[in-house]
């Protein structure tokens, strides 16, 4: 962090400061030049810091009434719905703010991709994120067997059995992870927690994956590099800050139109029958931000290679900014790229669909091709394109276009101010 | 290591003690990742007797043995000659269905699709036998897999009859 000649006015607060700075670094947080042409798409990182702090707040207020026990688990739960006072929006928010976690982190991993941020010298920022989206998924999953239902069961037997497919250790690794022969009673206890642990690993690498972004700074639309602090820049507070408070009251509109006009359609119904293990629901469906995966997993026609085709496209994720050779970031100027993204867009759109249907007939012959295009997208032409690609002209500065394009009186006197 | 260096004493001592800290690492380390396989507990539930007596042939029962579901099935006499008139070198997973039915009146076998662990159907599937609805695994009246994602047939657990109406399993 670059503010290191910040001195507090008051003499405690110099005291303070020379022994712990914590208030260079409130200083730096307020007046960190913030490309001043990020859009909306850029207010998803406010808005997931927001969505992890509800989560950590309202589960650990459920994890004061659940049990996690086979025989009370699913009680607990519709204890926590009727009795407990304002149980039920306190579950209702943190079941569907899972969703609107994923919601969110999934528009600031394509707002990513189509700028090009995870391009030299972002790479840790993204990696960082990845593991984030990992853990996300791992903790999500984990969550929905807390209630102890039929999903939860068999979500839970279809997810750990994946590990069966391992050559060799497959079943002591299954044994292993269920503390048994079959999902019980230990796989619930341990299930619950690490649910309760991951979120706090969670937090921790978010505070990692801000200080990664700290240091180069933001990337923009136009996706060049800035001289930072200059016009191009603008400070985080109070700029940055309202704006991405804006956004966040339109994400909660969305939010709580979830938690109080359709708390359970993201759910499945089968969640609210207690877990059976002699009867499995006629289909086992995953949470909605696991389909795209789900229908990777189920198009490949052997086990393990199912089991590593759904790894490996997580996995492709990580090594993206080593896959993408161009130079350019910003889809803006990459005519091409800008085509195969949406088309990406889609393809993913289109594997989460064929995740929820039945694995037969044509659904399976459209994900079969769906699965097979996502990996030539990020294996075959991203690594081609970068290097044929025709690129647009970029401009020099952010100001420049701006001036260029369509003079703004406003603009000239702001920046004269 | 360079040519004048010869190897010291110091350096066997670095060794040693790297060497020790790794076995005491794992030493350490092993109970914290062993508390999580089965317990004495679960163990000790390992074998459960059922009662056949009053199985009509075409019926199956369905008995949780180790929490897992295991199908019992009396199977009728076409089902038999089914399961037996198959040319076992194209399956995925050749068995004969002798080797899976020592009685062949009996069929016991996990209730577990060995694709991805859900419970099959009974009386369901191209093969007349049990369907998966999960991912979409026939199996036939033997628990063998013909078509579908699951790699294996379905296990047949160790068990043994007690007397004429009792079956222990495990």
């Amino acid at each position: 962090m670059s503010d290191h000649n910040y001195v507090p006015s008051s003499k405690l607060g110099k005291w303070f400061n020379d022994r712990l700075p914590l208030l260079s670094l409130s200083a730096h947080l307020r007046e960190y030049p913030t490309p001043k042409n990020l859009n909306y798409w850029w207010t998803f990182g406010g808005i997931l810091t927001f969505c992890l702090i509800t989560q950590i707040i309202t589960g650990i207020i459920l994890g004061m009434h659940y049990v996690a026990h086979v025989d009370f688990a699913f009680d607990s739960v519709e204890h926590i719905m009727r009795d407990v006072n304002y149980g039920w929006l306190i579950r209702y928010v943190h079941a569907n703010g899972a969703s609107m976690f994923f919601l969110a982190v999934y528009i600031h991993i394509f707002r990513a991709l189509y700028y090009g941020s995870y391009k030299s010298p972002r790479e840790i920022i993204w990696i960082i994120g990845m593991i984030i989206y990992l853990l996300m998924m791992m903790t999500a999953f984990m969550g929905y067997v807390l209630p102890w239902g039929q999903m939860s069961f068999w979500g839970a037997t279809v997810i750990t059995s994946l590990f069966s497919a391992i050559p060799m250790f497959g079943e002591s690794v299954t044994n292993w992870l269920w503390g048994g022969f079959a999902v019980g009673n230990p796989t619930l206890t341990r299930f619950f927690s690490l649910h309760y642990l991951l979120p706090f690993l969670i937090l921790g690498l978010v505070i990692l994956h801000i200080w990664a972004l700290h240091v180069p700074g933001n990337n923009n639309p136009i996706g060049i590099e800035l001289k930072k602090p200059s016009k191009d820049t603008v400070p985080f507070h109070p700029y940055i800050v309202i704006k991405d408070l804006f956004a966040l009251l339109l994400f909660l509109i969305v939010f709580a139109f979830f938690v109080f006009y359709s708390p359970n359609i993201l759910g499945h119904s089968d969640n609210y029958i207690e877990a059976n293990p002699m009867i499995t629901p006629a289909h086992i469906v995953p949470e909605w931000y696991l389909l795209p995966f789900y229908a990777i997993l189920r198009s490949v026609p052997d086990k393990l290679l199912g089991v590593v085709a759904m790894f490996a496209s997580i996995f492709i994720l990580v090594i993206l900014p080593w896959l993408d050779t161009s130079k350019i970031r910003s889809a803006i100027f990459r005519p091409i790229y800008k085509q195969l993204y949406w088309i990406l867009v889609l393809d993913v759109i289109i594997l989460g669909y064929m995740g929820a249907m039945p694995a037969e007939g044509t659904y399976l012959l459209i994900a079969r091709l769906a699965t097979t295009y996502y990996f030539v997208h990020f294996l075959i032409i991203l690594p081609i394109l970068g290097k044929k690609e025709k690129t647009l002209p970029v401009p020099p500065s952010i100001t420049e276009p701006v001036l260029a394009d369509a003079p703004n009186p406003q603009m000239f006197k702001k920046q004269e101010e | 290591m360079s040519d004048d260096k010869k190897v010291q004493r110091r350096d066997f001592i670095f060794t040693a003690s790297y060497a020790l800290g790794a076995v005491g690492v794992g030493a350490t380390v092993w109970p914290l990742i062993d508390q999580m396989n089965p317990d004495r507990s679960v163990k000790a539930l390992a074998s459960t007797e059922v009662n056949v007596g009053s199985l009509e042939p075409g019926k199956s029962i369905t008995v949780l043995w180790r929490g897992k579901p295991v199908f019992i099935k009396r199977r009728t006499p076409e089902e038999i000659a089914e399961a037996r008139n198959v040319s076992i070198e194209n399956l995925p997973h050749p068995e004969k269905d002798e080797d899976r039915a020592k009685n062949p009146e009996w069929l016991v076998m996990l209730g577990i699709c060995t694709h991805l662990g859900c419970v099959p159907l009974g009386n369901k599937g191209e093969y007349n036998g049990w369907f998966c609805p999960c991912h979409g695994s026939h199996y036939d009246t033997s628990g063998r897999i013909r078509k579908g994602p699951a790699p294996k047939n379905l296990e047949i657990p160790k068990y043994e009859f007690v007397n004429n109406n009792t079956i222990k399993i495990g």
